[in-house]
């Protein structure tokens, strides 16, 4: 991993400030370093000499100064630091976002076990947040010690080379074979640590596994015998981490012994020249002090390299999530989106030969299926699981577009056209979705309900859920239709989050209604609250439910309800394991 | 008859003390270290530090010497000492982290059996619900490891480097010591607490700003298809931008405060050079002061100030550590769920029918009433199932039986013994089963199985398996019984969880089995399966199944449905669909 990414500098425009100001700080701190370290020497050569405090009040003013200067300027540097931090956080998090939310992303309808919209959702939203606060350190830390260790160290040498290039060559010799020494480290511990890597892993996974199982250890009476596992996996883990530290802390060992020795050389070597009269007191007092100068920023960015390395695979992770191909094969848009309903929603449907299938995946998730519509028809799909109906509901949706064969659509008195030219905002606009596992926002209520009309009063809210059985529910919570609903609607049972879905339906009130499994996974009392809302809903609709218990559905909906039956894409095909 | 055991009376008041101390005193109380393996850490810590530090004074000397040109014997010391000091520092450092680092492990481990051995005794299993809640309380516990390495190591070091420095330089000139006393103690101590406590303010409020952004986030992306649908993305990701937006003012005026402990500490560093520079030259100007001990004093001086670097980040990693000791505490200090036994001797052998009378149970004084008088028997050999809505107490009642938990009034008894008053690994030599979401362990699935039986053989193993309709599907697995399964391993459908953790159930051959929710989290086609297999494997047990699903309880010889912890209904299948009342209810809409 390289130190600063490009595509960083490229990205952010708060970085690339960020670095100019790290240089100019960086180019000020050094000349503060040097200015001290001469002043230093020029006192204390002063006072032996017999100078007193009349004659070298001036310098000691000056240290103090100095002092002051650096404080205000390692001030301002972390200020900004962290601001710039702060900026590009932001600036990094909006591009994600935009791009995750962006209209060529593909959105898979399949809800997996937790019912999330996408499984990398969850690692998305924390690289969002925390993981993008590795750059606080990064930038406040480590950026500026690297432009300090490529500026201090050069100028240092510079100085003492002029000063005593006898000295200045002991440091020019020691100070390259520090990142020399440190990059040879570097890769045997990595061939070793990745060899270790699974091994480590697994006993450092044991106790988790062990506390998380515990309730079923303590059935089978076997909670208090793991104690002594515990401990014999730890020791176990100890052996085969010090085993790895022992190298991986090598580096840092060279590092240090190389940076000391070559201060003690140059020490013994000025003190030796300074007693044989080749080298007067001040010039070696300012080598002395300079020569640690050298090494310290060094030694800081190794003291820091976890703290980068951290930074650096957070803004490597955004990359590669903002690279990342955008819905491949999908067509532009015919048109643009008029912000009006499309009339082919209250139409008739076709789907003819239609499949899709998703991309990486060997097994279509649907093909060759034809299915006509008409306009009020309630259509209930059945079938194994992974036939495809889900897949079929995203394709109404237009969350996907099918790989092969066609689905047309037709407005009430017009011609066939096919769904793909609709702009796919305006198809939208036409259709109520309730999924298997709906999402509530962490707002109110109220919002929850208009997500699909935001312009729709609270007597339209209000009447849609008591269409839905949630009004008594709702009215009973602490602030009733203002109450927010916390993450992912935790303040509700399954049942009522399927309600509250149910009525932001009904607050469409579109001609198109989707539905997914309604009653799969609630209780049975819940269940029948469901059942009373969805056929409330379905009343002269168009609709296409997905269901696994085809009871209730022909009880409730009667003769209006016509059943097609899906079967596996393919005979291999089953998403049982 | 049994006694009413109240929750209030299991509270010791030791513990109640312990409550009350700082969670960062308890956690180091916690992971204190044995043996001298941490103050040898120390000590090499120290000596590399102080090696820098004597460096730099040793080689001032030796200039400052050297400068009046003695004879050259009168250095040879200090050469051999600036020599030796060069390399001392590298590996004393070394060493150091090596065994610092030992013995952090090596006190991980031991603390991590004292955390389970805690949990193991007051099984506060209420709270494992949450899988997040449990990994965050392992990542607490090894939060020891940062404690011992991170945050004892470094301020120990600074204080015997620290002392040692400004004792040596107190005998060089007594001012200078006192001063750069002052400047380590401003520096290390003073400033350190100060900004952490600045921090703070800007912690809190930033926090608050970033669970608004994290919950935008959240809902954008898990809920983005019913954005998509609903055409609300847009309106959504406006959202994101406010909290964004929000975050990033507070962020960039906090910037301005927490800057301020970088400045501080160089201003500190550079006044105390200043004033050792002053002190120094004026004392040698009276003649109270040699040259040669001004230039160790300035050097010793500017060169000490390394004691301290690592100390603002240490404070900052002991309020994290504090955190994770009041996380870890706040689980550990939650008393034993069952009381102490008054009775042994529950016969594994004897009568296996259940009776439950008037069973009550609440999870706190002011609760309302989880099991609220339920009267309930399993005769021997019969299959008897619980059903209701989710939150009517079936699950309690799984965990009375289970001895998860004491009843707050009435009886359990089996086979005529109360088993309240037993010791839970006595009544779970009776009572076994599955409970909610069981747990399979990252190993082998023999190892897996031999959980319920430690020294079962091959052939019981595969009974087992043949009892949950797991055999076939075992065997053709290339490494059978010897397959990984759990985290690392082959994953496993909720079904085959399920019915490893029946065959599991089944190989503990208890008396009574009790299947908490079996189905909860399969497909709908996988339910009927799992539920058909296993009313044929508890063939031949007592057996409780609790179930919110009404599927195949045509087979199971009663069934209580039960709603807001009393029993509203019992009876047969038949009974009851015929019965008016909530099953019918729910059978046929």
């Amino acid at each position: 991993m390289k130190p600063l990414d490009p595509r960083l500098v490229r990205a952010a425009s708060a970085v690339r400030l960020h670095l100019a100001v790290s240089v100019v700080s960086g180019l000020l701190v050094t000349a503060l370093i040097l200015l001290q370290a001469w002043l230093l020497a020029r006192v204390i050569t002063g006072a032996w000499s017999g100078e007193g405090m009349a004659a070298l009040g001036w310098a000691v003013g000056a240290v103090a100064a100095v002092a002051v200067a650096r404080a205000l300027l390692s001030y301002l540097a972390e200020a900004s630091a962290l601001s710039s931090a702060a900026r590009t956080k932001s600036q990094l998090r909006r591009r994600l976002v935009e791009h995750v939310t962006g209209a060529g992303q593909v959105w898979t309808a399949e809800p997996g076990d937790d019912g999330e919209g996408s499984p990398k959702a969850g690692e998305l939203v924390t690289l969002a947040t925390r993981g993008l606060d590795a750059l606080d350190d990064y930038f406040a830390r480590y950026l500026p010690q690297l432009v300090l260790a490529a500026i201090v160290p050069l100028a240092v040498l510079g100085v003492v080379f002029w000063a005593d290039w006898i000295s200045g060559i002991v440091i020019a010799v020691t100070l390259p074979l520090i990142p020399v020494f440190m990059a040879l480290i570097g890769m045997y511990t990595q061939a070793r640590t990745d060899r270790q890597w699974r091994l480590l892993s697994r006993l450092g996974g044991h106790f988790l596994d062990v506390v998380e199982g515990l309730p079923t250890l303590a059935v089978f009476r076997r909670a208090k015998a793991q104690a002594a596992i515990i401990k014999a996996v730890g020791e176990e883990h100890r052996e085969a981490t010090m085993g790895t530290l022992r190298v991986a802390f090598l580096s840092a060992f060279a590092l240090e012994l190389l940076a000391t020795l070559a201060v003690a050389l140059v020490a013994v070597e000025v003190g030796l020249r300074l007693l044989g009269g080749h080298m007067d007191y001040q010039t070696a007092l300012l080598v002395l002090i300079l020569a640690p100068e050298a090494y310290l920023p060094l030694r800081e960015v190794g003291a820091r390299f976890h703290a980068s390395m951290e930074g650096v695979a957070a803004a490597d992770q955004v990359f590669t999530e903002l690279e990342r191909e955008r819905g491949a094969g999908r067509p532009a848009p015919a048109s643009a989106p008029t912000g009006r309903p499309s009339p082919a929603a209250a139409g008739d449907l076709r789907f003819e030969g239609v499949g899709m299938r998703y991309a990486g995946r060997d097994v279509p998730a649907l093909s060759g299926f034809d299915l006509e519509v008409r306009a009020g028809e309630h259509v209930l799909l059945t079938g194994p699981s992974g036939a495809g109906k889900t897949t079929l509901l995203s394709l109404l949706l237009r969350l996907n577009e099918p790989t092969e064969g066609r689905v047309s659509v037709r407005a009430p008195g017009g011609a066939w056209t096919r769904l793909d030219a609709v702009p796919a905002a305006d198809w939208r606009l036409g259709i109520a979705w309730v999924p298997q596992h709906p999402y509530l926002f962490d707002v109110s209520v109220t919002d929850n309900i208009r997500l699909g009309a935001p312009e729709a009063t609270m007597e339209r809210v209000r009447e849609a859920a008591r269409q839905a059985e949630a009004d008594a529910f709702v009215s009973a919570l602490p602030e009733g239709y203002d109450t927010r609903l916390g993450e992912r609607g935790a303040r509700l049972s399954a049942g009522q989050r399927q309600r509250i879905a149910l009525a932001r339906a009904l607050c469409r009130d579109a001609p198109l209604v989707l539905l997914d499994e309604p009653t799969a996974h609630l209780d049975p009392e819940n269940a029948a609250a469901v059942r009373t809302a969805v056929t409330r809903l379905l009343e002269g609709r168009t609709a296409v439910i997905v269901a696994h218990d085809t009871a209730w559905a022909r009880s409730a909906l009667g003769d209006s309800l016509r059943q097609v039956s899906l079967p596996l894409p393919s005979p291999e095909a089953s998403e049982s394991l | 008859m049994s006694t009413p055991v109240s929750a209030d009376h299991r509270a010791r008041p030791s513990s109640e003390r312990a409550r009350r101390r700082n969670p960062l005193w308890r956690m180091i109380a916690l992971a204190w270290p044995r043996g001298g393996r941490f103050a040898l850490g120390v000590l090499l810590g120290a000596f590399a530090t102080g090696a820098g530090v004597a460096l730099l004074a040793v080689a001032a000397w030796m200039l400052a010497t050297a400068a009046d040109h003695p004879p050259i014997t009168a250095l040879s010391v200090a050469v051999v000492a600036t020599r030796a000091l060069g390399v001392t520092r590298g590996v004393a450092r070394y060493l150091e982290r090596l065994v610092t680092h030992d013995a952090a492990f090596r006190t991980l481990a031991e603390v991590r059996v004292r955390v389970y051995e805690r949990l193991a005794a007051t099984e506060p299993f209420g709270r494992f619900r949450s899988g997040d809640l449990v990994s965050r309380l392992v990542n607490d516990t090894e939060a020891t490891l940062d404690l011992l390495v991170r945050g004892l190591t470094p301020p120990l070091i600074s204080v015997v480097t620290g002392g040692a420095t400004v004792l040596f330089l107190s005998v060089v000139y007594l001012p200078g010591g006192l001063l750069l006393a002052a400047g380590l103690l401003l520096a290390g101590l003073t400033v350190p607490l100060a900004a952490a406590a600045l921090g703070r303010g800007p912690g809190r409020r930033q926090s608050r700003a970033r669970g608004e952004l994290s919950t935008a986030l959240v809902d954008t992306l898990h809920g983005a298809p019913d954005l998509v649908a609903y055409g609300a993305m847009d309106r959504q990701v406006e959202r994101v931008h406010t909290a964004d937006a929000e975050l990033t003012r507070l962020a960039r005026r906090d910037a301005a405060v927490l800057g301020l402990g970088a400045g501080a500490t160089a201003l500190i560093t550079g006044l105390t050079v200043w004033g050792a520079l002053l002190l120094g030259v004026t004392a040698v100007e009276g003649g109270a002061l040699s040259a040669v001990s001004l230039a160790v004093l300035v050097l010793t001086t500017l060169a000490a100030f390394e004691i301290v670097a690592p100390l603002p980040a240490v404070a900052a990693k002991l309020g994290a550590i504090r955190e994770s000791g009041a996380r870890l505490f706040g689980v550990l200090d939650v008393p034993a769920a069952t009381a102490a036994p008054t009775r042994t001797g529950l016969d594994p052998d004897g009568d296996p029918s259940v009776l439950i009378r008037d069973l009550r149970v609440r999870y706190g004084p002011r609760e309302p009433w989880a099991l609220d008088g339920v009267d309930l028997e399993i005769p021997a050999g019969w299959t008897v199932a619980v059903v209701g809505p989710s939150g009517a107490g079936k699950s309690t009642l799984a965990s009375v039986l289970l001895r998860f938990r004491d009843p707050d009034g009435g009886s359990v008894s089996i086979g005529g013994a109360d088993i309240t008053s037993h010791p839970p690994d006595e009544v779970r030599a009776v009572v076994s089963g599955v409970p909610q979401d069981p747990h399979v362990f990252a190993s082998t699935l023999r190892e897996n199985l031999k959980l319920a039986r430690p020294g079962a053989p091959d052939e019981e193993l595969w009974a087992a398996l043949r009892r949950a309709r797991l055999a076939d599907e075992v065997a053709a697995m290339p490494k059978g019984l010897d397959t990984l399964v759990g985290t690392h391993g082959l994953g496993l459908s909720g079904g085959m969880v399920q019915r490893l953790a029946l065959a599991r159930a089944v190989l503990a051959a208890p008396r009574v089995l009790v299947l908490d929710e079996p189905t909860a989290h399969l497909d709908p086609d996988a339910r009927d399966a799992v539920v058909a297999d296993l009313l044929d494997a508890v063939e031949g047990y007592s057996t409780l199944l609790i179930t919110h699903d009404l599927t195949g309880l045509e087979r199971v010889d009663r069934i209580y449905v039960v709603r807001k912890g009393r029993v509203i209904q019992e009876g047969t299948h038949a009974e009851l669909s015929e019965a008016e009342g909530w099953y019918r209810d729910v059978l046929a809409p």
